[in-house]
């Protein structure tokens, strides 16, 4: 370090800013899991029931994020200034370098802060568990936590008086510090950990309910079917170790489960070459694969979507902050991270047609058509969710990177919202109910803050300038297109369409119309009849088992069972417990305040977070140009495409520093600062001529990074907005809306004789309508083909076995086991065991028997016996010695 | 020679202290006996120390003696203690564990 420091007054150094917050970003997920502890521990003692510890531990993970986000900024900016000094330097020496503040691609690679402890280690392969700070971990680890604090506070209204309480709260503080730990993950085994605390909290929380079948049903296949993919997350990972642990081992000092190892490792193109031992073309493909898969299983991307619908049948707050927002965007998250193992994998540098854009494209247009035949609100939620990760998936798949990172974040705010929105309509507005067509209605009246949050948010789910999706889902197609994807960019657009016209219908069922059910009051007997409604009441009404209707002409209000039990003074405001709003408040009516200001605070979001990159505006397409400093994403979360100078930890900056030095290399900035340094090879990216077209050609991804250096992410390239493309982008839009406005007046409101009835009418509506409804027979595959097909051979053979050779088995050992036991017993535990156990008793005994004269008591004997024995002792020695 | 004069009068002390521990009744007069003993012991470690002209001996009838104190007040709370609760402090009679 001290050679590194020496060297920055010759060549110009890159100093990076840390801080406390980067250093220590561990803190962000130990805080909830200790706060689970606490919770599971503690929490019934408490008077709110441990939410306040969750709460606490959220709010206070949120600080350290923030914290963290600032200091990663600061980070950032420090190193364009110490690079753009350097680069300086570079210019002299006759190369043209563009600026990062010329709109060039010349801004300096960040080191990401990584700190590590190693809590395994075997033959010098070492376990780490620590964290990874960069501008993508950043983000999301503050998202998480921001997305995580809201949904826990709407809780606390959402959930009151229910049975499990506690464990909801601890389940909801253990996904968020286990989320946490995958998003910081420095490696793969750790990102693999955080992964499953994910996939279980999803399971406990989807069935936090479980005394009614269907949720733990629900819940189970949720389980299974992310297993599924999660076998692909084992495969890859252990892929990607084997191909390119060796190629770490002797460049970058550290394994192939290293996130940066690997992201340098696909990038080095050293696996192209046969017979090196750093693995394969063939291996980099199937690692690309399988890791893929594990993203299809989480983050329900066709086939494997089917589970995420079902999984709505857990508390809307589960729905809202893991089958939304956060937790289903870890595939995204796991793409996004190690992105050059996908860019080469799939040659998306040259265009290639991925696996992820093909899958993407697919899940976009399957999902929005699912979402029109739905009756539950939250169903068409989560088809949307399917749908919008579709786009992110995409995204990553064409090669525009940034924004889908974008549309994770703003789609994190407005479908939590929208999914927060439906909670408070079935708290407060339905009646328990998530049926649009039978227990909603002309709900704008009673809940204005609820409508307008939905409004907002809706408008910001399908695209319409200027509301956050407009910025991200806009900039994925543009890019998609851009890329030389055509049919992609025209399946965005349809996609987009079809989002607008499934908002639209679920909206006005919901809103406008006329009250149905129980949004016009009548809730007396809707749980007898409906399977739908029963899911999102609380167990204790399904366990007592007695009629709603009942308890309801009975007036006096026998306090159900878990309301009881959990009831406590203090508590009670208007619309509290489940178990009051039953019977005092009849009609729908709106969300109190602590349901409401989560989901105003995160329409507000959903109407701004769009300008944190609003590409659109750093251009000529919409009239203004504000200049790049507007894309505050790009700058600060997409890593940099440079090549890296080689060097080997901190302890031994200084040392390869010198090697480059005198390898010739053509490093031209060496970089030390206190605890990292940074180098920079003027090759590839950084000696391209003109920067423009040329360095599409050269560059990271694109060829091999100069000897002696390393690339960590590709070269993406950026789409430049043209007014064209966002007017016909807005027109899809406008045109989605207009069709199904109309649709919705002329079917639900004039019920217009020649739509009504049409699937019965019409062969070829009533066909597609069926396979809709059945949505696509996946699940009969799954379950009466594959599982059924798989279940009976695989059972009649197990069967079989089970049968013929291990019950032969084990009954010939029993057998043999049987005789050989009589014969021991008889001879050898009998006779010799017994024998001299018993003789060893005897001896003793009879020993004891002569000795017990000597045993008198008195102490004066024993003093005699001592004295005599050491005084013969003594005349024995004094004769030995006389002798 | 001086250091046989030392170690005769010490085996006498030794001897008599002997015959004290086994012969006596009282429980008293076995702990006196028993102080006998450890001076005949600290006589002996005194006299070699001489002899050798070495100081350890002497430090080490310091221990003896300390440790010798301690001893003797162990045992006398002991003897108060079986005073108290059978009136007497007479060996004979303390023969419970007898085997």
């Amino acid at each position: 370090m001290l050679a590194a420091e020496a060297s920055d007054t010759v060549q110009g150094a890159l100093e990076l800013s840390s801080g406390f917050f980067l250093e220590n970003l561990w803190l962000v997920a130990i805080i909830p899991a200790i706060g689970f502890a606490l919770i599971m521990g503690f929490g019934k003692k408490l008077p709110n029931g441990g939410s306040e510890i969750g709460l606490a531990s959220m709010a206070a993970s949120l600080v350290v994020a923030t914290g963290a986000a600032w200091q990663w900024m600061a980070r950032v900016d420090s190193g364009d200034a110490a690079g753009e000094e350097a680069l300086g330097l570079v210019q002299t020496f006759g190369r043209s370098v563009p600026r990062a503040s010329e709109g060039g691609e010349a801004a300096p690679f960040i080191e990401p802060v990584v700190n590590t402890w190693v809590w395994w280690q075997n033959s010098g392969l070492e376990f780490g568990i620590g964290s990874f700070a960069d501008g993508l971990s950043v983000l999301l680890l503050w998202l998480v936590a921001f997305i995580s604090l809201l949904v826990q506070i709407f809780s606390l209204d959402y959930v009151r008086d229910d049975r499990r309480y506690t464990q909801f709260f601890g389940a909801l503080t253990l996904f968020s510090a286990g989320m946490l730990v995958m998003v910081m993950s420095e490696n793969m085994v750790q990102l693999i950990l955080g992964w499953e605390i994910m996939g279980l909290c999803s399971f406990m929380l989807i069935g936090h309910w479980w005394e009614d079948k269907y949720n733990s049903h629900s819940a189970l296949k949720a389980f299974f079917t992310v297993r599924v993919g999660d076998i692909g997350l084992l495969v890859g990972t252990a892929v990607i170790f084997f191909s390119s642990n060796q190629w770490a081992q002797d460049n970058l000092d550290s394994n192939g489960f290293n996130i940066p190892a690997i992201q340098a490792w696909a990038l080095s193109g050293a696996w192209a070459i046969p017979g090196s031992g750093y693995g394969s073309t063939i291996a980099l493909v199937v690692g690309a694969s399988a890791l893929f898969i594990a993203c299809i299983g989480k983050s329900g991307q066709f086939p494997l979507h089917t589970w995420l619908p079902d999984a709505m049948a857990g508390p809307t707050p589960v729905s809202s902050l893991l089958h939304s927002s956060t937790m289903v965007v870890a595939g995204v998250f796991l793409v996004a991270r190690i992105y050059p193992v996908f860019w080469e994998g799939f040659n998306i540098a040259n265009g290639g047609l991925s696996f992820i854009a093909i899958i993407g494209g697919i899940t976009i247009i399957i999902a929005a058509l699912l979402a029109f035949v739905q009756d539950d609100i939250k169903k068409v939620l989560a088809y949307s969710t399917v749908s919008q990760l579709g786009y992110m998936m995409v995204g990553l798949g064409t090669g525009a990177w940034l924004p889908a990172v974008f549309h994770v974040f703003t789609h994190a705010f407005f479908k939590c919202c929208l999914f927060l929105c439906a909670g408070s309509i079935s708290h407060s507005g339905s009646h328990h109910s998530f049926d649009m067509k039978k227990d909603m209605g002309g709900l704008r009246k009673h809940m204005p803050v609820t409508f307008a949050a939905w409004c907002v948010s809706t408008l910001a789910l399908t695209g319409v300038i200027p509301f956050a999706g407009f910025w991200s889902k806009d900039e994925i197609i543009d890019n998609v297109g851009a890329n030389g994807y055509t049919f992609l960019f025209w399946t965005g657009l349809v996609g987009a369409a079809l989002t607008a016209m499934y908002m639209t219908r679920a909206t006005y069922l919901t809103f406008f119309g006329e009250a149905r059910g129980a949004a016009a009051g009548h809730h007396g007997d809707h749980d007898e009849e409906h399977d739908l409604t029963i899911e999102e009441h609380e167990p204790e009404l399904a366990t007592v088992g007695g009629p709603l209707a009942g308890i309801d002409a009975e007036g006096g209000t026998p306090k159900s069972l878990g309301a009881a039990a959990n009831a406590h003074a203090g508590t009670d405001h208007d619309d509290d417990a489940h178990g009051d709003d039953h019977h005092d408040d009849h009609g729908p009516h709106e969300s109190g305040k602590l349901i409401t200001v989560p989901i105003v605070i995160l329409a507000v979001l959903a109407l701004f977070s769009g300008f944190a990159n609003p590409t659109p505006l750093a251009g000529d397409a919409l009239g203004f140009n504000l200049g790049e400093g507007v894309e505050v994403l790009k700058k600060y979360v997409e890593p940099r495409a440079v090549q890296v100078a080689i060097y080997s930890g901190d302890d031994h900056a200084g040392d390869s520093a010198d090697d480059h030095s005198e390898a010739g290399s053509a490093t031209v900035v060496e970089a030390g600062g206190p605890g990292e340094s940074v180098g920079l090879v003027a090759a590839g990216a950084l000696g391209a001529d003109d920067g423009g077209e040329s360095a599409k050609k050269v560059g990271c991804g694109r060829s091999t990074p100069a000897e002696g250096s390393v690339c960590y992410f590709p070269a993406v390239s950026h789409a430049v907005p043209t007014l064209g493309k966002i007017l016909l982008a807005l027109a899809v839009v406008a045109i989605g809306y207009a069709l199904a406005i109309s649709f919705c007046l002329a079917f639900y409101k004039r019920r217009d004789p020649r739509l009504v009835g049409l699937t019965e009418r019409n062969k070829f509506a009533n066909a597609g309508y069926k396979f809709l409804v059945n949505k696509y027979y996946l699940d009969h595959l799954y379950e009466k083909i594959i599982v059924v097909g798989v279940r009976g051979p695989l059972a009649k053979a197990a069967y079989w076995t089970n049968q013929n050779v291990l019950d032969g088995t084990v009954n010939a050992v029993g057998e043999g086991g049987k005789r050989t036991g009589e014969w021991i017993y008889n001879n050898i535990d009998q006779k010799v065991v017994d024998g001299a156990v018993n003789a060893s008793g005897t001896v003793a005994s009879e020993t004891g028997h002569g000795l017990q004269s000597v045993q008198s008591g008195k102490i004066n004997q024993y003093g005699a016996l001592i004295f005599g024995a050491a005084a013969l002792g003594a005349i024995a020695l004094v004769i030995i010695n006389l002798g | 020679m001086l250091a046989a004069n030392f170690l005769l009068l010490a085996a006498v002390l030794f001897c008599i202290g002997v015959f004290g521990v086994i012969a006596r009744r009282n429980a008293v007069m076995v702990l006196m006996s028993i102080e006998l003993i450890l001076n005949a012991v600290n006589l002996n470690l005194v006299a070699f120390a001489l002899m050798n002209n070495d100081v350890d001996g002497q430090v080490f009838a310091l221990f003896v003696i300390a440790i010798a104190a301690a001893e003797v007040g162990v045992g006398l709370g002991m003897v108060l203690l079986v005073y108290r609760n059978r009136r007497s402090i007479s060996l004979d009679e303390l023969s419970e564990l007898k085997g």
